[in-house]
Formats: C-alpha cells, sequence, structure tokens
C-alpha cells in the first residue's frame, strides 16, 4: 500500500472543504444574533431556533415530513421484503425484467414523476391528500429498501438453509431461524434509507404537496424562493443534526461505509 | 406438485409490489405520455384529442432550444468536473490507512443523506453579493467588486458538482476495488514512478467505473431541480424548472407532460446507448 503525496494530501484536504463548507456555513450562520445572514464571529444565540417553534408552518411541515417518512418507509419494507425474497432465493421466467421495474424509480427524472403523479392524483380526484403524497413517496423509496434486503438476502450463505432442511426445518421454520435473523440488518438499513429518502425528497414532492400536505424540503424550497433569513438556516441546522443522528444508527445497524460503496 | 408451488411462491411474494407499480408507476407515466398528445386551451385547459403541437413547441421553439442547451451544458460542465475532481480523490480514499480510510468515505459521501435543499442553500449563503466568499475575498483586499455568483451558471454547476460528485466516487471506488494490486507492485518493481503508475496502470482499469459514473453524474444533473431553481433563480432556467412552470405557473399541461417527455426520452437513450456501448467496449472486464 502506497502513502498519498503532498500533493495529495492537499487535494483531498481542498475537496474535504469543499464537502463540508456548505454545510458549516449553513449551521455557522444559524448561530447568529443578528436579523441579518452573518457569519457571527463574537456572539452567538440561538434565537432562530427558538424562531422555529414560532413558525406553525416550518412546525408541522416537520412533523408531516417525519409521519411520513415513518410511514412510507414502512409500507415500502412491507412491499420490498416478500419481493427481495422472491429475486433472491428463486429465478423464474421475467425475474430481471422485474429487478429492472422495481429499479427504474432511481432512473426515472425525478421531475418527471412529479408531473406524473400530479396528473394521476388529479385525474383520480385525490389531489393534495395525504394519501396520494404516500403513496407517491412508497414508490420512490421503494428501490432503495429493495437493494439493501437483496444485498443481505445474498450475501447469506445458501448452505445454512440446506443444512437447516435437511435436518428436517419446515420451510416456515427454515424462514423464521434462519433467513429471517440473516435478513434483519439488511432490513433495518433499508428502513432507515428509506426514511431519509423520503424526509429528502424534494424534486417529485414539490408537484404533488399542497398547503394541506406540506413537507419540509418543500416548505425550505418556496420559503427560499421568496427570501432568504437565518430562520431557513436554523430549520437546515435541524436537518443536518437530524440526519446525522439517523446516520450513527445506519452506522450502527448496517455500517455506514458499507451502505454508501456498497460491498466493501 | 412441488414444481407447481415452487412456481407460484415467487409470483405471490411479489405480486403486492408488482400491482403497486402497475398501479403507481405505470398508469401515471402513460397517462402524462397521453396527456402530452393533447391540446391546450387556456380556458379548458387540456382538452383531448391528439395533436403533436406540444412536441412541435417544445422541439422548435427557440425558447426551449435554449432551455435544453443550457440543461446539456450544466450536465456536460458538471460531468467533467465530477470526473476531475471525484476520480482522483477516489484513488487517494483508497490509499488511505485505516481507519482514515473510512472515516474520509463518510465525511465525503454523508453529504449525499442530506437534503438538497440545505446544502443549495449553503452554496446561496456562500454566493451571495454579500456572501461570505465575496466578504472574505473583499476582507482580504483580493477583489474590488464582489463576483457575481449566485444566479449564475458556473455557480449552478459548482452546487451540482458538490451534490453529485459522491456518486462518481462511489462509482470509482467500486473500480478500485476490483484492481490486482500485484500489478501496481509489478510496475513498481520495473521501476515506474508514481504518475507513470497512475496513467498507465490505475487509470486504465478504472475507466469504466469513471463512465458508469459519469452516466449517474450525468442524468442527475440534467434532471436536477432544487440546485438550478434556487442557485440559478428565476432567469436560467433549465429543464426542470421550465417543466415546474408549465405545470405550477402557465398551467399549461399538456406542454409541461411534452417537456417532461422529451427529458425522459432523452435521459432514457442516453442511458441505454452509454450503457450499451460501455458492455461492448468493456466486456473484457465484466468477468
Amino acid at each position: 500500500m502506497n502513502r498519498n503525496g503532498p500533493v495529495a494530501l492537499l487535494c483531498h484536504s481542498l475537496f474535504v472543504i469543499f464537502m463540508l463548507a456548505p454545510l458549516i456555513v449553513v449551521m455557522w450562520m444559524s448561530l447568529t444574533p443578528s436579523n441579518l445572514l452573518s457569519l457571527p464571529t463574537s456572539s452567538f444565540s440561538l434565537r432562530w431556533f427558538r424562531a422555529i417553534l414560532a413558525n406553525p408552518q416550518f412546525v408541522s411541515a416537520f412533523w408531516m415530513s417525519i409521519v411520513l417518512g415513518v410511514v412510507a418507509a414502512t409500507c415500502a419494507m412491507a412491499l420490498a421484503v416478500p419481493a427481495a425474497l422472491a429475486l433472491a432465493r428463486h429465478s423464474f421466467p421475467g425475474r430481471e425484467a422485474l429487478v429492472g421495474l422495481f429499479l427504474s424509480p432511481l432512473i426515472i427524472p425525478h421531475v418527471v414523476l412529479g408531473v406524473a403523479f400530479l396528473r394521476f392524483f388529479t385525474q383520480v380526484n385525490i389531489t393534495g391528500s395525504t394519501a396520494g403524497l404516500l403513496a407517491s413517496h412508497v414508490l420512490i423509496i421503494f428501490p432503495y429498501g429493495l437493494r439493501l434486503v437483496l444485498a443481505a438476502l445474498t450475501a447469506a450463505d445458501p448452505a445454512i438453509e440446506r443444512a437447516a432442511i435437511s435436518l428436517g426445518a419446515s420451510s416456515w421454520t427454515v424462514f423464521r431461524r434462519v433467513v429471517f435473523p440473516l435478513m434483519i440488518p439488511g432490513v433495518a438499513g433499508g428502513w432507515v434509507i428509506s426514511f431519509i429518502q423520503s424526509f429528502d425528497e424534494v424534486t417529485m414532492t414539490v408537484f404533488v404537496a399542497t398547503p394541506s400536505s406540506m413537507t419540509l424540503p418543500v416548505k425550505m424550497y418556496h420559503y427560499i424562493e421568496e427570501s432568504i433569513d437565518p430562520l431557513v438556516a436554523s430549520v437546515s441546522t435541524v436537518v443536518i443534526l437530524l440526519t446525522f443522528l439517523l446516520m450513527v444508527l445506519v452506522d450502527r445497524i448496517y455500517g455506514l461505509d458499507r451502505m454508501l460503496v456498497g460491498k466493501g | 406438485m412441488a414444481e407447481a408451488s415452487r412456481s407460484r411462491v415467487p409470483l405471490l411474494l411479489s405480486l403486492p409490489a408488482l400491482l403497486f407499480f402497475a398501479a403507481l408507476l405505470v398508469t401515471p407515466l402513460v397517462m402524462i405520455a397521453v396527456l402530452s398528445f393533447q391540446s391546450f386551451d387556456l380556458a379548458t385547459g387540456a382538452t383531448g384529442g391528439a395533436t403533436l403541437s406540444n412536441f412541435a413547441d417544445t422541439l422548435g421553439d427557440p425558447y426551449y432550444h435554449t432551455i435544453f442547451l443550457r440543461t446539456v451544458g450544466i450536465a456536460l460542465a458538471t460531468t467533467v468536473l465530477c470526473v476531475l475532481i471525484g476520480a482522483p480523490e477516489a484513488y487517494f480514499l483508497s490509499r488511505m490507512r485505516a481507519p482514515w480510510r473510512s472515516i474520509f468515505l463518510i465525511v465525503t459521501l454523508s453529504p449525499l443523506l442530506i437534503s438538497v435543499v440545505v446544502r443549495t442553500l449553503g452554496w446561496a449563503l456562500l454566493f451571495g453579493r454579500n456572501g461570505v466568499i465575496n466578504n472574505v475575498a473583499s476582507g482580504l483586499g483580493l477583489t474590488s467588486a464582489p463576483i457575481p455568483m449566485l444566479y449564475t451558471i458556473q455557480g449552478v454547476v459548482i452546487a451540482l458538482v458538490h451534490v453529485a460528485v459522491p456518486f462518481m466516487i462511489i462509482s470509482v471506488w467500486a473500480a478500485l476495488q476490483r484492481l490486482d494490486p500485484k500489478v501496481v507492485r509489478a510496475a513498481q518493481s520495473l521501476g515506474a514512478g508514481e504518475t507513470t503508475i497512475f496513467i498507465r496502470i490505475i487509470l486504465p482499469q478504472i475507466v469504466p467505473g469513471i463512465l458508469s459514473g459519469s452516466l449517474i453524474v450525468f442524468a442527475l444533473a440534467a434532471s436536477a431541480f432544487a440546485t438550478p431553481a434556487i442557485i440559478g433563480g428565476r432567469q436560467l432556467k433549465v429543464v426542470a424548472t421550465a417543466t415546474y412552470d408549465e405545470f405550477l405557473g402557465t398551467l399549461n399541461w399538456p406542454l409541461g407532460a411534452a417537456i417532461a417527455i422529451v427529458l425522459l426520452i432523452v435521459n432514457a437513450t442516453i442511458m441505454l446507448t452509454y450503457n450499451r456501448l460501455l458492455e461492448r467496449r468493456y466486456a473484457r472486464f465484466a468477468q
């Protein structure tokens, strides 16, 4: 293994600064005591965090996003786990096409999905309903959950299952005692990553969210369109901290680097 | 009996997801495709019937030409920068020791998990006339007038590179993991220098990773919405923001649908041809 030379380390440091700068600036600016956007140097204040609580629109959008993320991630996993079992443990005609279909929300531009959902929900008369918002989120986060469960199932040694069967276990016992414990990290990691994807989604949601079903990123987007002030920086800081907490959670149950770069 | 149940099990297991996808992916996409062929009337909205006028407008109008060209230009510039920045960074990361390797992998990739709106807000704060970069530059006496960055193409590209470069790193990283370290050691023992090793040994082997990373980055940048909307402002429209304006601003849904369909087709065509070419060119790396 070679070491990185000084030039490489310099480039690497600049890159890390580039990646972290916008996040640090947001968090730093949220601590300003003044009414203007400025980086506080001498005095810091939490007034803009208290201001969030005085803004019912941000508070309700925050809870909307949390509840939506939890329910959508749970529904997506309820659909993805059986599908992953079918795809990982069986070979059948049309298997490849099915994988392609299930992963396709990853490659269809979200803006296209957004207009398609908007048209669909208008046609079936559920515009602005939470049910429509939920269904659209379940669809776009489904591939993330599916991939992690599939990875957990394919990484498991099929010989363990065969051993259980040869020892006389029924197929339900094999599932309950062998397959299920093996896929738990994938299911849990998939649930968290699905929640994060739902919680972050803006491009598709901006088309289907209405004032009565407003998620936090869409609310923030509309707010930033009008004006940028320290309030939206403090809301963003809350989002960054929450995401950070979830990353620690993923790291504990699945391994964050493993999830981000696939295997390795 | 065993045969029959075995073939029914996968179907039953994947049926809920399949029905869900048929209802919520296939149906809306078909609906939007149908809508793109309908004519539009200011008083009544979409009026049914079949017409190609929306596609003629989208593909023929210089206004939309500019938007499509700008989108492709932004996506290409973002892709090139992501290659130039992301590929070397993935290489540096792969040469780090534990625990630094995992730490910096997480530091450089985890912004992926933070909302695009938050990250774009960060760039807006950095870029503004009174933003952090201009304040620091004028404070150090480097500039006399503020450098325009917000509401410029360069600004949009920089922010998009920030959003997309983790995908390039992931892709190149995966290619680097497949390298045989013995080849590098052989080159070293034969007296090759650092640069020679990178250009002659490493680079040719990670080209597939760079190319598939480029594909993801390009698709992402070409269909990005929040970043060009916030950093580019109302003037610098791209395809995604133009679609949004047709749907929620001027309410010309059939035209918006046509723009979205063109975006989908262009994106899918680029992805499929590029993938086909990659597979043909690098089939020998596949095993």
